[in-house]
């Protein structure tokens, strides 16, 4: 049962290659960490209801990494924040950790492109604020946080090369490091589900393949489930192990992909055939999404 | 610094410039001590008649911080309340918009026959004429908090409180400061109206019967005083503000 991946309406999409990449995703799926059963979103009431996401199912496995990819305004931040707890579906249900959303039964880390550190904060409080406020580590802040809390704060800062900055306030940092500190944020409570709402959009190219890197290694490390929303492919096939192309809004998903590349994957591995070749068929399938070929009108039965 | 000090400069070569040209004029003109005193005559009757000024000084400046002190207090708890929840902010706002356009002087009799003159009326206009700049910016600080830092806590599992006191409250503080200072501004203005109505004490009282009597230097000394008072509560704060929010203000600063 925990294979069911795809949209109600998929089946009417064939031919195309969309089925057989189906059966190649399902194999991958563990027990699973997020799972959206027929999940519709719609913001707004009455006239001006906004249709952001239209019946979506999808599973991602425990330690899965898992990328989001799509035209802009698809719906990719709203499966996020359903699976954040942020929002609730309008009609159908989000699991997390096998319970509803609103009962946290995982532990959540969040990152978004904007790295929204505090600016009346240092780094180091900055990164320590998720101790400060999620269970367990909350009952025992204050009689760690100048211990245990901040060496460890310090090691996590250290492995994505922000040694020596522990002190210094955001604004002193420039935009890489504060996504990397951004996302000591979100991994610093040892969360089991990380939640990347295009955490390098607003990065240049030679700073973003580093801290591709930099995620991949914590990842592999920690191995905790990723959902990624990301609009650069190259991203998404370096660091995903899965990936799954939406539609123009309302959002659904139009296609499931494994992504075998061996790892742990290099920059170098983005240039060959295999990966290139992904790349293709994937913006294929958004360009065709943008165009609207896909038709919204045959969703619905 | 070097900087900082020529702006020193220029702000007080302009205040002395103002006295002097005051004086100047006085003198040039002939204008009576009647209408217009020189400052060298305020400051005169400033200085020989402190012994008779300094309980009055000590009245309004009490009265005054304890009215604030109250102020701020309420101002912070409604601002906070209507901040956070947008049901309170739409049912509340109405009724505080109103109840702040009313003239201040138009309450101070009714606190006279409710609480007889003296102290209490004055600590009670002080504090209705003072919360409501900071009910506004609180509200406004909190209503504007950015969506994300919000969001981050919340998928954290964080509490409405977790969020109000770690994101609301310290995003706040630049609007809570710039309130402050124009709150302690409106508690001078509440008390000393208060007293020049229906008081026997404080800084009001002595300007009103001194003009009673065209005691005018005194009336005038008893301006400087209350200007003297302002801008030294005002910069106590602003003191305070630097320490407190540097980080709002960082761009005088030196990036390391």
């Amino acid at each position: 049962m925990h294979t069911l991946l795809v949209m109600n309406s998929m089946h009417k999409l064939t031919p195309s290659p969309v089925g057989s990449q189906i059966a190649a995703a399902q194999r991958h799926i563990r027990t699973p960490a997020v799972e959206l059963s027929q999940a519709t979103v719609t913001f707004g009431r009455g006239d001006n209801q906004v249709p952001a996401l239209s019946e979506t199912s999808l599973k991602i496995g425990d330690g899965e990494f898992l990328a989001l990819v799509g035209p802009s305004g698809c719906g990719k931040s709203t499966i996020l924040k359903l699976a954040a707890g942020l929002i609730k579906p309008t009609t159908g249900a989000v699991f997390v950790g096998g319970r509803e959303v609103e009962a946290k039964a995982l532990r959540i880390g969040m990152a978004f492109q904007n790295p929204t550190l505090l600016p009346w904060l240092t780094i180091e409080k900055n990164v320590m604020m998720p101790l400060k406020i999620v269970r367990p580590f909350r009952h025992e802040f204050r009689a760690k946080k100048k211990t245990e809390f901040r060496d460890r704060v310090h090691a996590l800062l250290e492995e994505v090369g922000l040694k020596g900055f522990a002190n210094h306030y955001p604004w002193q940092l420039s935009g890489g490091m504060l996504q990397r500190a951004n996302l000591c944020r979100a991994l610093v409570h040892e969360p089991r589900l990380l939640l990347l709402d295009e955490p390098f959009g607003a990065l240049d190219q030679f700073t973003r393949e580093e801290l591709w890197s930099t995620l991949q290694d914590l990842w592999l490390k920690l191995k905790p489930t990723v959902l990624l929303v990301t609009h650069d492919l190259k991203e998404a096939g370096y660091l995903a192990e899965r990936i799954c192309v939406m539609s123009a809004r309302p959002g659904r998903i139009l296609d499931d992909s494994a992504v075998n590349f061996p790892r742990p994957r290099t920059v170098e591995m983005t240039f060959e055939p295999g990966f290139v070749e992904l790349n293709q068929r994937l913006r294929g399938l958004i360009v065709e999404a943008r165009s609207g070929n896909t038709a919204t009108s045959e969703v619905r039965p | 610094m070097n900087e900082q000090f020529k702006r020193r400069i220029a702000a007080g070569a302009l205040i002395v410039a103002f006295f002097v040209t005051w004086e100047a004029l006085c003198i040039l003109l002939g204008v009576s001590d009647l209408v217009l005193p020189r400052p060298s005559q305020v400051f005169t009757t400033l200085f020989t008649r402190i012994n008779v000024l300094w309980p009055h000084i000590v009245q309004t400046l009490m009265t005054t911080m304890v009215g604030f002190a109250c102020g701020v207090s309420v101002g912070v708890i409604i601002g906070s309340v209507i901040g956070v929840s947008r049901t309170a902010y739409d049912t509340a706002y109405p009724l505080l918009i109103g109840f702040s356009s009313i003239p201040k002087v138009a309450v101070v009799p009714i606190f006279v026959l409710w609480f007889g003159s003296g102290t209490v009326p004055a600590i009670l206009t002080a504090i209705v004429i003072c919360f409501f700049p900071i009910v506004v910016n609180i509200a406004t600080g909190l209503a504007t908090t950015e969506p994300e830092q919000e969001d981050t806590l919340k998928a954290l599992g964080a509490s409405k409180f977790d969020i109000l006191w770690n994101v609301g409250l310290p995003r706040t503080m630049p609007f809570f400061f710039a309130a402050l200072k124009v709150a302690i501004t409106y508690a001078f203005v509440g008390t000393v109206l208060s007293e020049t109505v229906a008081s026997n004490r404080g800084i009001g009282n002595v300007m009103m019967s001194a003009s009673s009597n065209f005691d005018v230097p005194l009336v005038f000394a008893g301006l400087f005083i209350l200007a003297g008072m302002g801008v030294t509560l005002y910069a106590i704060f602003s003191a305070i503000e630097g320490r407190v929010i540097g980080w709002a203000t960082r761009k005088n600063e030196i990036a390391t």
